[in-house]
């Protein structure tokens, strides 16, 4: 084990000067089995379970940028199962029970922290929703628990539940959920994939397909050309982009979605929780800030920074559950842009270029999935089939009609 | 964000809402492939990174409909003019 205890006490005497580099910085070779465009959290765990359990060893993950550049260091690390729809439920389920050991797999602190995740509801047509959510779960084996108010005043009483307007009437809690450090993460899969074989070639832009027989046979990029007889997409906010390079539309839309972070401060939110009467999420991290977000700005984007309007009504949902926020400061706020699909739901599927993978339409919910969206990605790379616990993330659910009624919302601002 | 309304001047963003981007006209339903078309119509997207043409609405200002030509990349506002053919550009 290259990090534990002993090695830390033994680099901590020799002042640090050991450590070696957690990855390879590769250069691009000619060919490989399998390229992965993409090294977010997404595209590194593919990369990942291609070469721990499937064997296909011989992958490169190309990254425009440096990996973790784009949404995987953009979030606000939130992990959660507390789905409702059974094309969903497993998928996330079978995310959050990887989160629980992902530390043991990598041998890599991601900071994976069970504190818990609270929606609280602020009527009793939402409480009703949210029990038959929470019996939803439990029935797929999944922890879930609905708090009165009193309760819910016990674990976080600094929320305004005599709020004139939105009550707060009590929560679903999820105690499994949480967060983990967003950036080691990355990291984290980056090394074990590294170790395992895999290329990670940073500043590597796909700029075009190259193809063979009708078949997507390699990526053209910025540093070269690259042959592989399987390439898969794992962009997030990009998607369209790179998928407009193989002459696909895709049922996709382009949002940019801010999080914020205020100034740190001493423990004072013990959990996650999420405002039932707005759009807000808020959590504490390790250093002390409230992270915190809320809606998309609603109107397509590429830009990575969003405007005063939606940073308003953010703080507005923020400072209407927790009226505490009003005394604190905002440190920092950043955009990132989001993959949201027509049904508010994610896509793991072939595309109708033969040879070409997409992993997309992440909407909100990306970082949270990025196990299992690794596992299934990487199942459906090595045999051409979905996984189980993907396999109502269709493409063609949209011609289909099979879509996925978990928000409903997707892109459309007017139905948010 | 503001947006140059042709009848009101320049905006501030909070008092428009968004649409989204102009597309093709409604297919034809009686078409031999209006399913296929009206699937790519409802849930297919361009989504292209610059120039995108969009529809806002001025819902606090003169509630017309405009046509807002804004590369995505910047949010630099090219042109607004009003979606109303009826009214000259």
């Amino acid at each position: 084990m290259r990090y534990s205890l002993l090695s830390l006490i033994r680099e901590g005497l020799r002042r640090h000067r050991g450590w070696q580099p957690a990855w390879r910085d590769a250069a691009p070779k000619d060919a490989y089995d399998v390229i992965i465009i993409g090294g977010g959290g997404h595209g590194l765990a593919t990369a990942y379970y291609l070469a721990k359990q499937h064997g296909i060893t011989r992958v490169a993950v190309l990254e425009k940028n440096h990996i973790g550049s784009g949404n995987a260091g953009r979030n606000t690390t939130i992990i959660r199962s507390n789905y409702l729809q059974p094309g969903n439920i497993p998928f996330y389920e079978l995310a959050m029970r990887h989160w629980e050991s992902l530390e043991r797999e990598l041998n890599y602190n991601v900071m994976v922290s069970q504190r818990g995740i609270i929606n609280t509801f602020h009527t009793d047509a939402q409480r009703d929703a949210y029990a038959r959510r929470g019996n939803a779960m439990r029935l797929h084996g999944i922890d879930a628990e609905l708090l009165d108010r009193d309760r819910l005043r016990r674990l976080l009483p600094m929320l305004d539940f005599d709020n004139a307007r939105f009550p707060v009437q009590g929560g679903l809690l999820q105690a499994r959920g949480g967060t983990a450090r967003h950036d080691a993460v990355v990291w984290g899969y980056a090394r074990a994939a590294s170790a395992l074989g895999v290329d990670i070639i940073q500043n590597c832009e796909v700029i075009g397909f190259t193809e063979s027989g009708g078949h997507i046979a390699g990526v053209e990029t910025t540093r070269g050309a690259i042959r592989a007889p399987k390439i898969a997409m794992a962009v997030a906010g990009n998607t369209c982009k790179v998928a407009a390079l193989a002459g696909l539309r895709l049922p996709i839309e382009s949002h940019v979605l801010q999080a914020f972070v205020t100034e740190g401060l001493k423990p004072f939110f013990p959990c996650v929780a999420t405002f039932g009467a707005g759009h807000f999420y808020v959590s504490q991290s390790d250093k002390g800030g409230l992270v915190f977000g809320g809606d998309i700005d609603g109107y397509n984007s590429y830009a990575q920074r969003g405007n005063l309007p939606t940073v308003e009504d953010v703080c507005e949902s923020g400072i209407a559950l927790i009226p505490a926020l009003g005394r604190i400061r905002m440190l920092r706020s950043w955009g990132g842009i989001m993959d949201m699909s027509m049904d508010g739901s994610p896509i793991i599927d072939r595309t109708a270029r033969a040879g070409l993978y997409l992993n997309a339409g992440w909407c909100y919910g990306g970082f949270k999935a990025t196990p299992a969206s690794g596992l299934c990605f990487a199942h459906l790379l090595a045999t051409d089939q979905l996984h189980e616990a993907a396999a109502a993330y269709r493409l063609d659910r949209f011609s289909t009609g099979a879509l996925i009624d978990e928000k409903g919302a997707g892109a459309q601002p007017n139905l948010h | 964000m503001r947006i140059p309304c042709p009848f009101c001047g320049v905006r501030d963003l909070s008092e428009f809402s968004y649409l989204g981007a102009v597309t093709a006209a409604r297919p034809d339903p009686r078409a031999a492939d209006a399913e296929s078309q009206f699937v790519d119509w409802v849930y297919l997207r361009t989504n292209p990174a610059g120039e995108h043409e969009e529809y806002w609405y001025h819902g606090f200002g003169c509630r017309s409909w405009l046509i807002v030509s804004r590369d995505t990349r910047t949010h630099v506002i090219a042109t607004a003019r009003s979606a109303n053919r009826r009214v000259a550009p």
